[in-house]
């Protein structure tokens, strides 16, 4: 049986890793690949890594640290964060990257998830959506979370799978940084609508949080958190045991 | 020396790098004197079955692995690399494999539920089937490797080796004499995935 994947998201700006409250107020943390070698030790299924730098030179260094954590991390890594064009895709992929997520890149233009996936294939291609609540709907934001694109986010997330997307992560900017549990609401409306895995994010504060969203919504595939894994409030390897005590299937081995 | 069949498909870096980590000399090549002068043959793979039979046949590496193969080499196929070790695939048309294993290449929607996603992505758990491959030798039956996959292994019969239950049983692993193949990546598996490797180079 296919198991449940917690996946552990570093931020990562200038070549340190970093995690803000609701997008703002970023901290730096720690090194990028020192904390992949802990996480994959610790159990994690999959990393993502975001990468948060806007200048040239801060993509460069990415990429240096990308080529580094896949020489020394077998695990798939997935890497977002200014992919714009394909070129971007390639970038990454060449760097180690085994899926590429994007977000704001797919929005400026919606023929970038159809020409990746036809070069890479669906596996490889990943809609990262952040959706908060605006007037009683799911609306997208761009720009890490800074802009309201106005569009239904159901309908948008369905576009994007329907031209290859073949993952996606749901941001409830709505529960992110509050650590009051996953946007159960909200996954349970793209569980519904797509059928390829969906990876919920945004809003972990403890372990009883993920034992809750596997429970509720069994078509979530993954779990994803950032501060609450980096500062230790919840290790990787605690939380997984708690998820087979309570029959969810995990990887323990 | 391990070569690593560098055919134009996929990206090998992951592959290289898990090699390098334990230990083992591993060339990208696409050189045939190099292949002929390696210990192993790793044949790696992502996309489309006949996009890579094509330029596996074009650039010759086709021939040139399958004799390698049949001279007695230690030879690895891994995802899309193992399925080009079979007789045929039915993935968009029908197209001609290795041959070097007994079997054909089918959609996993022809054998597990309508509920359930395609592709048969992420962590399963390995169940060995008949006497145990020398290439598990370092793991246990139960531990967890990384699927990505939309096809599958069809009457391999008795070169499966292992399986990994995904609302069928589905070929995980497969052997004929000294000739492996993996479904999933052991390159993406951990320290199972590592262990899975460092068996094959010390065969």
């Amino acid at each position: 049986m296919i198991t449940k994947r917690i996946i552990p998201c570093l931020d990562v700006k200038n070549g340190r890793v970093v995690k803000g409250v609701n997008f703002e107020g970023l901290s730096d943390v720690s090194s990028p690949v020192e904390l992949a070698r802990y996480y994959s030790s610790a159990g994690a299924d999959e990393l993502v890594f975001y990468d948060i730098t806007a200048s040239a030179e801060g993509r460069a260094l990415f990429t240096d640290i990308l080529r580094e954590v896949a020489s020394q991390i077998f695990i798939p890594l997935t890497v977002g964060g200014g992919i714009n064009t394909v070129a971007d895709f390639d970038r990454v992929l060449k760097c180690g990257a085994d899926k590429v997520s994007v977000n704001s890149g797919a929005i400026r233009n919606p023929d970038l998830i159809y020409e990746a996936a036809k070069l890479y294939g669906d596996q490889c291609v990943v809609i990262s959506a952040d959706v908060k609540r605006v007037d009683g709907f799911f609306r997208v934001f761009a720009k890490g979370g800074r802009e309201n694109t106005g569009m239904e986010a159901i309908e948008w997330i369905k576009r994007c799978v329907g031209n290859g997307a073949g993952e996606v992560v749901l941001n409830s900017i709505d529960t992110d940084g509050v650590k009051g549990g996953f946007d159960i609401e909200m996954l349970d409306a793209v569980c519904n609508a797509v059928n390829v895995p969906v990876i919920a994010s945004g809003g972990a504060g403890c372990i009883e949080h993920f034992n809750t969203l596997f429970k509720t919504l069994p078509k979530v595939d993954a779990g994803l958190a950032a501060s609450i894994f980096h500062f230790g409030e919840v290790s990787i390897k605690d939380l997984k045991v708690s998820l087979a005590e309570n029959g969810i299937p995990v990887r323990l081995s | 020396m391990i070569a690593i069949i560098d055919y134009g498909v996929g990206n090998l870096f992951s592959l290289k790098s898990s090699l390098a980590a334990i230990g083992a000399d591993a060339v990208v090549t696409a050189d045939p004197e190099v292949i002929k002068s390696s210990e192993k043959i790793i044949l790696p793979g992502v996309g489309a079955f006949g996009d890579a039979a094509a330029k596996l046949r074009e650039s010759g590496m086709a021939d040139l692995v399958k004799s390698e193969a049949e001279s007695g080499k230690p030879l690895m196929g891994i995802c899309l690399g193992m399925q080009l070790l079979l007789e045929k695939s039915f993935e968009y048309g029908c197209h001609e494999g290795l041959g070097l294993i007994k079997g054909e290449i089918r959609p996993i929607t022809d054998v597990i539920p309508a509920d359930l996603k395609v592709p048969h992505i992420g962590w399963n758990a390995l169940r060995f089937k008949g006497e145990k491959s020398p290439i598990f030798k370092y793991i246990n039956e139960g531990d967890h490797v990384y699927f990505v996959h939309s096809f599958y292994g069809a009457e391999c019969d008795e070169s499966v080796i292992a399986t990994a239950e995904y609302g069928a049983t589905l070929t995980a692993a497969v052997a004929e004499d000294n000739v492996y193949g993996c479904q999933f990546h052991p390159e993406k598996s951990g320290d199972v995935g590592l262990r899975i490797l460092r068996a094959f180079i010390e065969l």
